[in-house]
């Protein structure tokens, strides 16, 4: 890695005035640094200063992950009626670790698609290190864009080498000319739960997870909307107590998810009434899947046949690359077993050393 | 540093010449006080700086940069080379540690980020001569072949028994997913867990 100095601010304002200043050419927060100091080690970036967020707390905020009910005055979010039966929010701090969230009784209980969508992420390692933030924030997997040697379109080059070269693991969706997939396992899971980052040192207070991220065709060289000196405070999410996760890997270990999905459903009177469903690693961005939702309503939660007819509309609209058309059969299953967790029901393959 | 230049693109593409010039530059810009009006933010580095760290229960002082990460500290200024250097990535886990009780990989963490924590090696984990159970456990199942692996995937396994003293067969294998045997001894380290828990062994030719 390259010289550089580190710098520790007392505040994430004052860590915003760092990185907007002319003191340093080329400062980068850091939190756990899992991604920062992979970026450096590969000489992607050479940072003079890296600006360590990792144990800063919003202010206010004392304890990473808070709840509370609607009652409680909150200028966030506009309530959602229609999910009458979950009425609380969850606030965690940017710099939280993603072991805490992934156990946190708390968001277990109030979104288990949060919680089981990073405790599938990585490893006990990574999830003891690794930030919030930094999961959301993290650049893509690209093999290409990891390797200094290839100067794809990302990095300012030319061309795409996914579009010729190895694509098994890039996006079925989305017209390109970048083709990654967005690395997230939290970014859907928020997705279905109406989550918001919290923000500092710019001109708004906070941002629609479905705001915080944008299509190759609106920018290329980043994945998200924050402005320079923008910094996440904390996240919060709307309660969804039937949500799930489900991911599918290789090896359903530590390796990164083929496919994987997030859904989260309001039940009333036997009968599916509102769904949310966003699958990720097959797009740039979360990609949400409306039409599933839309055929899951109405529809029992024992009513098996039109469970799978809905979920086979995953892949609508999909344009696979030459090596991955694999996975529009796996969304259809991700989002399938998916549902399958969120209503507690028996999930196939899941018994006990395949978990 | 200050001008942008990192030294692996510089040296990359820059004669000897413009060398010797960039680096006195740098070395300038290195010592240049903060911009008038920044409020003064407490700063560490770029050059070496003094920090204790707790291994094993003991302080060690140490004088590193920024840029070395908790692995080579250990290795290179505490010679404590139970932890080994494989992928330099947090993919692998020959480099595991304990951090106030957390399983993490030293590859991927600045050493002056450990300041103020309680580190433990895999050399932390006997008494004098006594081994760990553990450690024990890994011996009787000969849970090693080169051994290379091996004092990371103790340190996860000790992690994981400390937070769950009996764990079943697929929370072990959660546990221990961040760390990789290329060797493939991963039945019998299950036993060695399954053992030092007080647990029935898996047969031997249980599927892994
Ligand atoms: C072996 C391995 C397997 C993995 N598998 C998965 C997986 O399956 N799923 C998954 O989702 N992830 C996976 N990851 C990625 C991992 O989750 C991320 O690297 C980690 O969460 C990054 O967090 P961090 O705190 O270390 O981020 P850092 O490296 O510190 O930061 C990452 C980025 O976020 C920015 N940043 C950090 N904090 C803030 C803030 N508060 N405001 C604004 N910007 C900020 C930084 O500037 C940087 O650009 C894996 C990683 C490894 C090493
Ligand atoms: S998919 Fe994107 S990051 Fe990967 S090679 Fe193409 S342009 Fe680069
Ligand atoms: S060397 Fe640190 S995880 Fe592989
Ligand atoms: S014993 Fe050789 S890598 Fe595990």
């Amino acid at each position: 890695m390259n010289r550089f100095t580190l710098v520790r601010p007392k505040s994430y304002a004052d860590a915003s005035g760092v990185l907007t200043s002319k003191t340093y050419s080329l400062p980068v927060l850091k939190a756990g640094g899992l991604d920062v100091l992979d970026h450096m080690k590969e000489a992607l970036w050479s940072p003079d200063a890296l600006v360590d967020v990792k144990r800063l707390m919003p202010a206010g905020q004392r304890e990473p992950i808070a709840t509370f009910t609607r009652e409680v005055s909150w200028n966030g979010s506009t309530p959602q009626p229609n999910w009458s039966s979950d009425n609380g929010f969850v606030h965690v701090a940017a710099s939280a670790l993603l072991a805490d969230v992934a156990s946190s009784p708390q968001v277990l209980a109030a979104a288990p698609v949060v919680a089981q969508s990073l405790a599938s992420a990585a490893t006990p390692q990574v999830r003891n290190v690794g930030t919030v933030a930094g999961n959301l924030l993290q650049r893509p997997r690209c093999w290409y864009y990891r390797q200094q040697q290839f100067d794809c379109l990302k990095k300012g080059g030319s061309q795409c080498f996914a579009v010729e070269g190895e694509n098994a693991y890039h996006a079925i969706f989305g017209p390109g000319p970048c083709h990654i997939v967005h690395p997230s396992n939290l970014a859907p899971a928020l997705m279905v739960c109406d989550g918001r980052v919290h923000l500092v040192g710019g001109k708004r207070d906070s941002l629609k997870i479905s705001e915080l991220y944008h299509m190759p065709e609106k920018g290329i060289t980043s994945e998200h909307n924050l402005e320079p000196g923008e910094i996440i405070t904390h996240i919060s999410f709307e309660s969804r107590q039937v949500s799930g996760f489900y991911s599918i890997k290789h090896k359903q270990s530590f390796d990164w998810p083929l496919v994987f999905a997030c859904v989260a459903l309001a039940v009333d009177a036997n009968k599916i009434t509102h769904a949310s469903v966003c699958a990720g690693a097959v797009a740039p961005v979360p990609w949400m899947l409306p039409s599933v939702a839309a055929a899951l309503v109405g529809v029992s939660p024992d009513d098996d046949a039109a469970i799978t007819a809905a979920c086979a509309k995953a892949g609508e609209g999909a344009k696979p690359m030459r090596d991955n058309g694999y996975k529009v059969q796996l969304l259809s299953v991700a989002v399938k077993r998916a549902i399958l967790v969120a209503l507690k029901k028996p999930v196939p393959g899941q018994e006990e050393g395949n978990s | 540093m200050s001008d942008g230049v990192s030294r692996r693109s510089f040296l990359k593409t820059a004669g000897a010449s413009a060398a010797a010039a960039s680096l006195a530059q740098v070395a300038q810009a290195a010592i240049a006080p903060p911009e008038a009006g920044v409020p003064a933010t407490p700063t560490l580095g770029p050059d070496a700086t003094d920090v204790t760290l707790s291994v094993n229960g003991k302080p060690m002082k140490l004088r590193v940069d920024p840029a070395t990460t908790l692995l080579s500290a250990l290795r290179m200024e505490c010679d404590l080379t139970g932890a080994k250097e494989v992928c330099d990535r947090a993919s692998c886990g020959a480099c595991s540690v304990i951090i106030d009780g957390r399983l993490v990989a030293s590859c991927m963490m600045l050493a002056l980020d450990a300041e103020g924590t309680k580190i433990t090696t895999v050399e932390g984990l006997a008494k004098g001569d006594e081994l760990d159970p553990l450690q024990l456990a890994f011996v009787k199942h000969d849970a090693l072949q080169c051994g290379y692996c091996t004092p990371g995937l103790v340190v996860a396994c000790r992690a994981l028994l400390d937070k769950n003293p009996k764990p079943s067969l697929s929370q072990i294998k959660s546990g221990l997913s961040g760390n990789i045997c290329r060797c493939g001894t991963y039945t019998n380290i299950f036993n060695a867990v399954l053992e030092a828990s007080g647990q029935k062994p898996i047969a031997d030719s249980a599927p892994v």
